[in-house]
């Protein structure tokens, strides 16, 4: 059985692109956040529970936003929709603004609304809450972008029926530096991948690497 | 009172990170938790760090939080009878 990417997305720099085409573009920009939040806005999801994320969480959740806005989740058992993820910080970035918060005993106020993000697997949790997703998941740590990682363990989730449908990617984020290389999976043989068939692009090692290298 | 009602409305905002509200969308008199704000468990724990690092108060029995932090204004009644002159 084999899988195809059917939809992609990439935030980076100053730039977020989906399928390859550029959606958003702003190059006045000082931090992550100033960055984000009039895409956000842009996107007029009436979510406000976004703003109390932290960076990492907005990140994926951005992605994974407009991944499903070109898949139709709907059309899968949420039961059975994954999601894989990997990065090389974790969490650490909310894990240092934490510690600034605990740091001098003096002024020893550490923030909840902080804490509760010094995990990096909540950043699924919060795609997930959004998504309604109670599939699979897990979020790997490596020194970079791994297409090979990804691969075989969402290729294994498939092979074990496991999930019908898996988001997978990087999602990477410290200090202001963000990467986020997110994907859609599907099996090559659903009705909705050969709609597509015209763009829709083999779930490898290779197009991973391909599409990764394009930003 | 009034003055410390406003300062307290800002604070909240800052502090939970309500972007889209203004202070003058929040009703003193209003429940924070539920209808009100629609703030969650979360919140309820960042708005005791405010009092205590705003305010030196601290809530020693967590049951009182359900009445100190019904709205902006029993938080304000709060506030104004135990701190320190």
């Amino acid at each position: 059985m084999n899988q195809v990417i059917s939809a992609y997305t990439r935030i980076k720099l100053n730039r977020i692109t989906v399928d390859g085409t550029t959606e958003y573009h702003e190059e006045n920009f000082i931090t992550f956040a100033e960055f984000i939040k009039p895409f956000f806005k842009r996107l007029n999801l009436g979510y406000p529970k976004f703003y109390k994320m932290d960076s990492l969480s907005k990140l994926g959740f951005i992605s994974a936003e407009l991944i499903c806005q070109k898949i139709d989740l709907n059309r899968y058992n949420k039961n059975r929709v994954g999601i894989v993820l990997s990065n090389s910080s974790g969490s650490l970035d909310t894990d240092l603004v934490h510690q600034q918060s605990i740091h001098d005993r003096s002024q020893y106020f550490p923030s909840p609304s902080v804490f509760v993000y010094t995990l990096p697997n909540i950043m699924i949790g919060e795609i997930c809450i959004r998504h309604q997703l109670k599939g699979e998941n897990a979020l790997l740590i490596s020194e970079r972008f791994d297409s090979r990682q990804l691969f075989s363990y969402v290729h294994h989730l498939f092979l074990e029926k496991q999930v019908d449908v898996c988001l997978t990617g990087w999602v990477e984020l410290l200090k202001e530096q963000f990467d986020a290389f997110l994907m859609a999976v599907e099996p090559a043989a659903t009705d909705y991948s050969k709609e597509k068939s015209g763009g829709a692009l083999p779930f490898s090692e290779e197009t991973m690497n391909e599409l990764y290298k394009i930003m | 009172m009034e003055e410390l009602i406003e300062k307290l409305k800002r604070e909240v905002i800052e502090q939970l990170n309500l972007e889209d509200i203004a202070p003058e969308d929040i009703d003193a008199d209003s429940p924070l938790f539920g209808e009100g704000l629609g703030l969650d468990s979360i919140d309820a724990l960042e708005l005791i760090v405010l009092l205590e690092k705003n305010y030196g108060l601290k809530i020693e029995d967590p049951k009182d939080g359900k009445k100190i932090f019904h709205s902006i204004r029993t938080m304000a009644d709060y506030i104004t009878e135990h701190q320190k002159p």
